[in-house]
This record gives C-alpha cells, sequence and structure tokens, in this order.
C-alpha cells in the first residue's frame, strides 16, 4: 500500500498544482516539496522492512487472462532509486523556487515536475514489463514538457522535439524488447522475467532482444550514436537539467541495463554492444566537453561522458563493474545535480553562461564557488570525494586480469585517457569562472544568492564529502542492499574504503589528475568555439537531416498512395466496395441463388418500385443543374423505401424513416439557399471529352456496383433463414423486457447501451453543427435576399415581430400551423409513451415534435418564431442524456447491469393501476435529446439567414 | 417480390455511387442519402421478408419466435436511420462552411480545370 502511496502521490500533487493560481509560486514550492519529501520518507521508512524481506510487492489484479497486473515491485535497487528521484527532487524543488521568476508560469512547471517525479518512480517500481514500458513513455512526455517549458525560444522547441524524437523511438524499440522478452518468458512479470535468464540467453532471439533493449537504454542515457540529443536539451530551466540529467530522465537508461543485466548480460554482444557505446561515448563527450563555452554544455557533455563511463562499466560482464556501476550512478547524480545548481546560480546572479566572460567570480561569491570547486573535484575524481571511489573501481575492473591481452591494454589506456580527460574539463570549468581576473562587463553586478537557493547544493556537496570519507559508514549498507539485490546470492564481496595501498589503479588516477592538469594548460588562455577533429560528432546535422528525409519520404509515399481530393477518396473507396460485393461471386466456391420458394408477387408493389426505381435515377440526373426537383425526387424514392419496411412488417422502421424525411428533406431545403448558382452552359473540345470519359466510368462503376448489390440481395433473399440470435429477443421481450414491441425493447432494454452511445452521437452532431454555423461565413453572391423575398418585401410590409400573429402572405397557413403545434406535441407524446408495446418510440415522437417545430419557421419566418420561442434546444440534449443516464445508473444502484430495466407497480386511487419503469424514463431522454438536437440543428441553419443580413447592410454602409 | 426489392437497391446504389462519385457538394449528398436507402433495405432483408407478421408480439398468440419477422435486422437499420440522419446533418454543414471558406461548391474544394 505504501509503494502504491509512493508511486500516485507525485500525480495527485501534479493535478493538484496544475490548479493553482499562475503567480502562487509559494504555494506551488511547498506542495512540490511536500509531497517529494514525504516520498523520500515513506521509501526510507520502507527500508526496515526491504532489508528483512527482500522484496516489497504491490498487486492489482487488470487483465489477469493475459497476465498483465498493475504490479509495483521494490528491492534493494530500486529503493536506492526512489531515494534518489525523491531526495533529489525534493532538494531541486527548493532550488527551483528561487530560481524561476515571477514572471514565469510556475504552475506548468512544478505540475510537469511532478509528473516527471511520478513517471521515473514508475519506471524504478514497475513491477511488470510493460508497465515499465508506459512509464518510461510517461517520462520521455514529461521532459519534452519540461524542456520546452519556455516555449517562446525555439531551441527549446527544438531541443525539445529532438529528445522527445529520439527517446520516443527508443521507447519503441524498447516495447518491442519488452514484448519479445515477455514471448520469450512467457510473462512480462519482473519476477519471472528476472528468473528466466538462461532461457532468454539460449533463445534464438536473444541478439534480437538485446539489440532492441539496448537501442532504448542507450537513446534515453544519451549513449552514442544518439548522444546529441542531451546537449540540446540545455535550453530547459537548469533545476530540470539539475533533475532531469542528474538522477533521473538519463539515469533510467542505465537503470534498466542495470535491472535486465541479470538476465542479459554475460554475453559478448552484451559486451560489443554496451561497452562499445560506453567507451565511445565516455571518450567522445569528455573531448567535446573540453571545448563547450557554455557552462551548461560543459555540463552535458561530461553527463554524456559519466554516463559513457556507467555504460561501459555495464557491458563489462562483471560482478563487480556491476557494483561499480551502481555506485557510479549514486556518485554521478550528486555531484553533478549540484554541479548544475551551481552553474544555474551563476547565470541567475551574472545573466550569462559563457565560459568565455565570466571569470573572477569566486571574490563575489565565495560559497557558490567553494560549492562548485568541491562538486567538480568530485567530477574529476580527487581523492577524498565520491567521484574518487567509484573511479577507483572503475580503474581496477578496467586492469581485471582475466580478459583477453588487447582488453587488458586497451581499456587501462582508454580509462586514463577518459579520467584525464574528466580533470581537465572539471579544472576548466572552476578555473576559468570563478579565478582570474574579475569579470568586467557581465549583465548583472554578481553576488552571493540567497540562502535558500544554495542550501540544495550544499546538501549535496558534504553527501560528496561524507561518502567520500567514510563510504563504509555511509552509503555501503544501501549499496550492499541494492547490489544484492540486482545479483542475489552470487553477489562478490567489495570493500569500499578510501584506501587500498599503492595499486595500479591509484597510480591511474595519479596519471589522471596529472595528466589532466598537463592538458588544460595550452587551454588556459584558449577562446573560441572552433573544436578540432571531432567538432563533426555532433549529430543535430544527421539528425536534422534524417528528419527532412523521412519528413520528404513521408510525403512523396503520401501523394503516391493518397490523395487530397475527395473526389478521388471516393473513388477508390466506391471501387473497394463494389469489388467487395462482386468478390463473393468470383470465389472459389461462388455464390448461387437459392431456391426458396419466393413471396407472392403484388403488382403494387412492383408498381411501388416502378416509381421508386424511377425517382432515384431521375435524382441521380437532375443533382447537379435541378437540385429542388432532385431532392424531391431522392424523397420519392425514400418514401418507397419507408412504404417498404410497412410492406414487410417493419411498422417501427417505416415510422422512423418517414419522419426522418421530412426532417431531411427540411434541412436540405434550408441549405439550398447558401449553395451557387450552377449554369446549364456545356463545355466543349477536350475538357468535355474528359469530363465525359469520367461520367462514362463512374456510370459503369455504378452499374456494376448496383448490379453487385442486388445480385448479393437476390441471393440471400433466395436462402432460408439462420436461426440467429432472434428468437431469444422475441422470447424474452416480454418476460424479462415487459414490452411487445420486440424492436423498441431490444433498443431501449437489451442493447440499451448502444442506443444510449447513439443518441451521444446525436447531440455531439448537433452541438458541432451549432458550433460550425456560429463562424458560418456564406460566399459573398448568397448574402443577398433572394429574389422571391425582395418581391415580398415590396408587396407586403416586412413581418412584424410584435404581431400576436405573423403577418404577410403565409398568414393562414401560419395561423393554422400554429395550431397544430400543441396537437403535434400530443401525438408526439402519444408515440412516445405507446412504443413500449406497440409501434412508436422515443425516435420518432421526437422527430415528430421537431417537424412541428421547425414548421412554424418554415411558415411565420425567423424572426417572428425566434421572438417567440421558449424552447432551449441546448437543455433539451443535456436533460435528454441525464435521463438516458439516471435510467442506466438507476439500474447500477438496484445492483443490477448498467441500463438493466427496473420496474414498480403501485395501485394509486382514481387512477388505478399504474407501471413504472426506468425503461420509459431511458425512452423520455431519448425523445428529449432527439427534439433538442434536431432542434438546434434546424434552428441553426435557419438562423443563418438572419445573420447574413445585418452584414450586408453593414457592407452598404461602408460603401 | 424478392426480385424487385433486390433491382429496387440495386438501381438505388447505383444511382448513390454515380453520384457520390460526381464533383459537387449537393450531388454527393443526395447520392448519400440514396445509397443510405439501399444499405438500410440490404440490411433489413437480411432478416427476410415477411408479409403481415410484425414484430410487435400479440398476447393472444403467445411468443413463438416463428410467427414474428426477424426483429434484430430492423433494429440495426432504425438505429442506421437515426445516425444517417446526423451524418446527412453534419456532412450539410460542412459542405456550407466549405463553400463560404472555398467559394466553390466542389468536393474537393477547388475547381479542377475541367468539369
Amino acid at each position: 500500500m505504501a509503494l502504491l502511496l509512493i508511486l500516485s502521490l507525485p500525480f495527485i500533487g501534479s493535478v493538484c498544482a496544475a490548479l493553482l493560481p499562475t503567480n502562487a509560486r509559494n504555494a506551488e514550492a511547498w506542495l512540490a516539496g511536500i509531497i517529494a519529501l514525504t516520498v523520500a520518507l515513506l521509501t526510507a521508512a520502507l527500508y526496515p522492512q526491504l532489508a528483512t524481506d527482500g522484496v516489497l510487492r504491490y498487486t492489482i489484479p487488470w487483465s489477469p487472462t493475459l497476465g498483465i497486473d498493475f504490479q509495483l515491485r521494490m528491492d534493494g535497487y530500486a529503493w536506492l532509486f526512489a531515494m534518489l528521484v525523491s531526495l533529489i527532487g525534493t532538494l531541486v524543488v527548493v532550488y527551483a523556487r528561487y530560481y524561476m521568476s515571477p514572471e514565469d508560469p510556475v504552475p506548468r512547471f512544478f505540475s510537469f515536475f511532478l509528473a516527471f517525479m511520478g513517471s521515473m518512480l514508475g519506471v524504478v517500481l514497475s513491477g511488470n514489463l510493460l508497465q515499465l514500458a508506459m512509464f518510461w513513455e510517461l517520462t520521455s512526455l514529461a521532459s519534452f514538457m519540461l524542456i520546452a517549458y519556455w516555449h517562446h525560444r525555439s531551441d527549446a522547441r527544438s531541443g525539445a522535439r529532438m529528445a522527445l524524437t529520439v527517446t520516443g523511438m527508443g521507447g519503441l524499440a524498447l516495447l518491442a524488447g519488452m514484448l519479445l522478452i515477455g514471448h520469450v518468458v512467457g510473462s512480462y512479470d519482473l519476477d519471472a522475467v528476472l528468473a528466466a535468464g538462461d532461457q532468454i540467453k539460449a533463445h534464438d532471439w536473444y541478439p534480437t532482444i538485446v539489440v532492441l533493449i539496448a537501442v532504448g537504454a542507450l537513446t534515453k542515457s544519451a549513449q552514442f550514436p544518439f548522444h546529441f540529443w542531451l546537449p540540446h536539451a540545455m535550453a530547459a530551466p537548469t533545476p530540470v537539467s539539475a533533475y532531469l540529467h542528474s538522477a533521473t530522465m538519463v539515469k533510467a537508461g542505465v537503470f534498466l541495463l542495470a535491472r535486465l543485466w541479470p538476465v542479459l548480460a554475460g554475453s559478448d554482444l552484451w559486451f560489443w554492444l554496451i561497452g562499445g557505446a560506453g567507451l565511445c561515448t565516455l571518450l567522445i563527450g569528455g573531448y567535446l566537453a573540453l571545448f563547450q563555452n557554455d557552462l551548461k554544455g560543459v555540463l552535458a557533455y561530461s553527463t554524456i561522458s559519466h554516463l559513457g563511463l556507467i555504460t561501459l562499466l555495464l557491458g563489462m560482464n562483471s560482478d563487480l563493474a556491476l557494483v561499480a556501476a551502481v555506485f557510479h550512478i549514486i556518485n554521478h547524480a550528486t555531484f553533478k545535480a549540484s554541479l548544475f545548481m551551481a552553474a544555474g546560480i551563476v547565470d541567475h546572479e551574472t545573466g550569462t553562461r559563457d565560459i568565455n566572460r565570466l571569470s573572477g567570480l569566486y571574490r563575489a561569491m565565495p560559497i557558490t564557488a567553494t560549492l562548485a570547486l568541491v562538486a567538480a573535484a568530485a567530477m574529476a575524481g580527487v581523492p577524498l570525494l565520491n567521484g574518487f571511489l567509484s573511479k577507483e573501481m572503475f580503474f581496477t575492473e578496467t586492469v581485471f586480469l582475466g580478459r583477453p591481452e588487447w582488453q587488458r591494454l586497451l581499456l587501462p589506456v582508454a580509462a586514463t585517457l577518459a579520467g584525464m580527460l574528466s580533470v581537465a574539463y572539471s579544472l576548466r570549468f572552476v578555473h576559468r569562472v570563478f579565478f582570474g581576473a574579475p569579470a568586467a562587463d557581465l549583465p548583472h553586478q554578481p553576488h552571493e544568492p540567497t540562502r535558500w537557493m544554495l542550501l540544495p547544493s550544499a546538501l549535496l556537496v558534504t553527501s560528496c564529502l561524507l561518502v567520500g570519507i567514510l563510504p563504509a559508514d555511509t552509503v555501503g549498507p544501501y549499496l550492499r542492499t541494492a547490489t544484492d539485490a540486482l545479483l542475489g546470492p552470487a553477489a562478490p564481496a567489495y570493500s569500499l574504503a578510501v584506501w587500498h595501498g599503492l595499486n595500479l589503479p591509484l597510480y591511474m588516477s595519479l596519471t589522471a589528475l596529472f595528466g589532466g592538469l598537463m592538458l588544460y594548460l595550452p587551454c588556459i588562455g584558449r577562446r573560441g568555439a572552433h573544436i578540432p577533429v571531432f567538432g563533426v560528432l555532433d549529430g543535430k546535422q544527421t539528425f536534422d537531416w534524417l528528419l527532412g528525409a523521412v519528413t520528404r519520404l513521408a510525403g512523396w509515399l503520401l501523394n503516391r498512395l493518397s490523395s487530397p481530393r475527395l473526389q478521388t477518396q471516393l473513388l477508390v473507396i466506391m471501387l473497394v466496395v463494389v469489388g467487395g460485393s462482386l468478390l463473393p461471386f468470383v470465389a472459389d466456391d461462388p455464390l448461387r441463388f437459392g431456391d426458396q420458394p419466393a413471396t407472392a408477387l403484388d403488382p403494387a408493389f412492383a408498381l411501388l418500385w416502378m416509381v421508386g426505381a424511377i425517382c432515384a435515377v431521375a435524382a441521380a440526373w437532375q443533382a447537379k443543374l435541378h437540385r429542388l426537383a432532385a431532392l424531391i425526387l431522392a424523397g420519392g424514392a425514400g418514401l418507397a423505401t419507408s412504404l417498404t419496411f410497412v410492406w414487410f412488417s417493419a411498422p417501427d422502421l417505416a415510422l422512423t424513416q418517414l419522419a426522418v424525411e421530412v426532417v431531411t428533406a427540411v434541412l436540405i431545403l434550408l441549405g439550398l439557399r447558401w449553395l451557387p448558382k450552377r449554369d446549364g452552359s456545356f463545355l466543349e473540345g477536350p475538357e468535355a471529352t474528359s469530363v465525359h470519359l469520367r461520367r462514362l466510368r463512374d456510370l459503369l462503376l455504378a452499374i456494376v456496383g448496383g448490379g453487385g448489390i442486388a445480385a448479393l440481395t437476390y441471393a440471400i433473399l433466395t436462402r432460408p433463414a439462420v436461426d440467429g440470435i432472434a428468437p431469444f429477443f422475441v422470447e424474452q421481450a416480454l418476460p424479462q423486457g415487459g414490452g411487445l414491441n420486440v424492436v423498441n425493447v431490444i433498443l431501449v432494454d437489451f442493447r440499451g447501451f448502444d442506443t444510449f452511445g447513439e443518441i451521444t452521437v446525436l447531440a455531439i452532431v448537433a452541438l458541432t453543427v451549432f458550433a460550425l454555423l456560429r463562424r458560418f461565413r456564406p460566399a459573398p453572391e448568397s448574402v443577398a435576399l433572394p429574389v422571391q423575398q425582395i418581391e415580398q418585401a415590396s408587396e407586403a410590409s416586412v413581418p412584424d415581430p410584435e404581431a400576436g400573429l405573423p403577418t404577410g402572405y403565409l398568414m393562414l397557413p401560419a395561423v393554422l400551423v400554429r395550431l397544430l403545434l400543441p396537437i403535434a406535441l400530443l401525438i408526439s407524446l402519444f408515440f412516445l409513451l405507446r412504443g413500449h408495446n406497440a409501434p412508436g418510440g422515443g425516435f420518432v415522437g421526437g422527430l415528430v415534435f421537431a417537424t412541428a417545430i421547425i414548421l412554424q419557421y418554415l411558415v411565420s419566418g425567423a424572426q417572428w418564431v425566434e421572438s417567440r420561442l421558449r424552447i432551449l434546444p441546448q437543455y433539451w440534449i443535456a436533460f435528454g442524456l441525464l435521463a438516458a443516464a439516471s435510467a442506466g445508473i438507476g439500474a447500477g444502484l438496484a445492483g443490477d447491469p448498467f441500463l438493466a430495466a427496473q420496474a414498480w407497480h403501485a395501485s394509486l386511487p382514481l387512477i388505478g393501476d399504474i407501471h413504472l419503469s426506468t425503461v420509459l424514463l431511458f425512452d423520455i431522454g431519448v425523445y428529449m435529446l432527439v427534439v433538442g438536437a434536431t432542434v438546434l440543428m434546424l434552428i441553426a441553419i435557419a438562423h443563418q439567414s438572419l445573420r447574413a443580413l445585418p452584414r450586408k447592410s453593414d457592407a452598404d454602409g461602408a460603401a | 417480390m424478392e426480385p424487385i426489392l433486390a433491382l429496387a437497391i440495386g438501381i438505388m446504389a447505383a444511382s448513390g455511387i454515380y453520384l457520390i462519385l460526381r464533383p459537387r457538394t449537393f450531388q454527393v449528398i443526395i447520392g448519400l442519402s440514396l445509397l443510405a436507402y439501399a444499405v438500410n433495405l440490404f440490411i433489413f432483408a437480411m432478416g427476410r421478408l415477411r408479409l403481415g407478421a410484425p414484430p410487435v408480439i400479440a398476447p393472444t398468440l403467445g411468443s413463438d419466435p416463428a410467427l414474428y419477422t426477424d426483429p434484430l435486422p430492423q433494429a440495426l437499420v432504425l438505429t442506421a436511420i437515426v445516425i444517417g440522419f446526423a451524418t446527412t446533418a453534419l456532412f450539410l454543414v460542412v459542405l456550407l462552411a466549405s463553400r463560404g471558406l472555398s467559394g466553390t461548391d466542389h468536393v474537393d474544394g477547388r475547381e479542377r480545370e475541367t468539369d
């Protein structure tokens, strides 16, 4: 339970932080600080339990059949990381409170900061590989938001995008690797995976798995050749860099490598891949760090270099190297976080991070200088500091005797060289900034920052010293539990001591210290940005080129495979549909017509469809030039459809079709006004030929498609019906659904959830229509009043909105339609109430009522109706949805599934027996929603003619 | 009756397909309506044709499934009709807005050189 709290607290805090006001810097910092500290304390409190039990677990079953549970698992190694994440997080929060300026929107900062912390804890504490991959991606996303925090700066945006692209790509590779591991092991459970090391190593897919996991981890940890994103991520605010690039984000990669080390390490492939990447990164990072002129640039490349050291250690396939790697992870986190803080302080107090401009700050800010000096010494590996210890362990591993001859030669040389580079850039960092003549032309007069800004850095430096001087008494036991958790009973013996006697590693250290000094001396006076030899190794150009190439390739493919033209897309869709309808006839066992006896032919039905078919074909013929005629003709085809439903025992369908037909016709009529006038002129010459050819092609396609569908229909109609689930609905409609109309019972009861979704869609469509029309801009030539309206206006006065009855030439119909309104309301309610037992229902009822309302518009004019309309369609939609949902929830309260029908019988005096059911409530919801949605759409379109007019008079006035 | 209904569905589908491939938005919206009729009838026909057997249970007859037509395609089509209405409304408004923005009623949002 404590595990769940540790993981969820940062996320809860993230939501709270986002809700605080923009300028609440103190409240935000308190919130984030308390949460980070609580997480740290909770984690610390788990240590005694962990020391006795070994592993703590917390499982929430999620999908047991797939073998995927939400699992939290803490062992000594995870504990160590959780402590690092939460403790350094706490310190960074304190630091950030004073670093961020009052103009920065801090809620965003702290919200993403806490979300990032939660994601990182999720990576560390996951007991399931897929869950780990998910939190892994979350860290990428959260870090993207943090790096791009100052999103008005283009370098922040592009740096964030690069970081997300590289680490996100790695995350995908990681996920693939995790899936493969899960496939090989048969479980995603971390315990099961850790126990299946031999099985994985023996499997054919082992190389693939290692490569995929390596790509994931190396991208995250900014290892060669993916190292280039990290320096560009320095556009983030310094507290973010201090957190992401010391204890968290980049450490996730090495965390995972060490986590899966017992499972994956031990092969030559692992050595070459991980060790090779680590060695390259160690040297390249160190070399490039020496030439950076930005303080954070130095730290970025030194981070890359030190991560390379850790990766190299992990790639060495030796237990002691793993111990050294874990130890260096801790040490690097402490000194690097404090160095980033120092760089941030310098930037904050002087206004620049340019090494060439800074100088002699020791006098102005002695405390900062001392802290930076000690931290940089730890980074350089000076004795009595923590960096020295892990570096000694690293040197010891490189001279390990069990390796081939050339490795025994190469590794110590490379390690010493890396040590020299590390000394040189640390020296350069400190010497150039804090010593020498005081800088003259700084943007701000430098002075010591507030104590609270120094405190986090001071605490970190103190821990560097403590660990460096008394390693066995401070970090010793915790390191032991961590490495025991990784290696199990096979964990090697090692001693954490400052003095191991005069041995080869010590000589290497001394060589590195001295050599670093020598390396730095020629650089003292050197300025300028040119980086000899390896300057080209900044991967940004390659990355940008690759990104551009991929984008161009995607565009090229899109042009080949798709078209921006809707007409072409529709043609492709129709080709597929037509092809699909022909497929059953060309299959190996072609579809044949059955021999089911046909129903007796009724001449009236034949006549009906003769008319219907003529209507359909004529509508297709006329739709281009005679829109109104086409609309009426299509309506004729719809009417024939509706009559067919009646004919073949589907009264509900017929009613609904009829009502929808009317509403659709009105809707399209209202829209017709805004379409451009079509002239009947004909093209000539080659253009006309191509048009004719296209029409011919479409006609052929239509005939083939229609023929195919007709044949399919006939083939099915002449076969006996299959026994599906229909009998169940018919048999259970009355006993279980309590209704006689089976279709209605299916809609509101058996498949009520579908209907609920459907009315939600309807509501969304109505609101979308409303929203789209709010910004509607009619084409200029449609704005003017139609000829008919102008003629009417000249004959009669403009309709008076105040008149009791509408005036104008439609006065008589207007009076009649007004009288019709209450009658229509009654009819619609009648349909609604009888729906459960007889044809009708909420849909039909709602449509009838909506039609009656829109009729008022048609005959009385928009102005007259709108001055009287008391109907607020948005409320009808809302209450309809609420009613339908409460009918569903009511069932839940009674302990039944969502939307299961609940009925009450009661006997009232005078009225007699009544029968109430949640089904009715549901249908009332449908009714209200249909009324609201339909009316909203119709009046939104009808209203446009009113909105267009004032704009026209404005235009006249302006002219 | 079966051949007639099959033919009717085929003719309406053909008219719909032809119209959907035309360049003007109004043609496409009418085409969609016609195609929707055809498809709704097609789904409805999956329950086979029955005369005078509506799926409204008569208490005197009982609920023997053989006495009634198949209610399931009907429920499906009822949903389809309402969703079809919503789609038509949305499409209409989108085409109006597109006409206002692009100045043309061509479905591509711009005129082809021909047609």
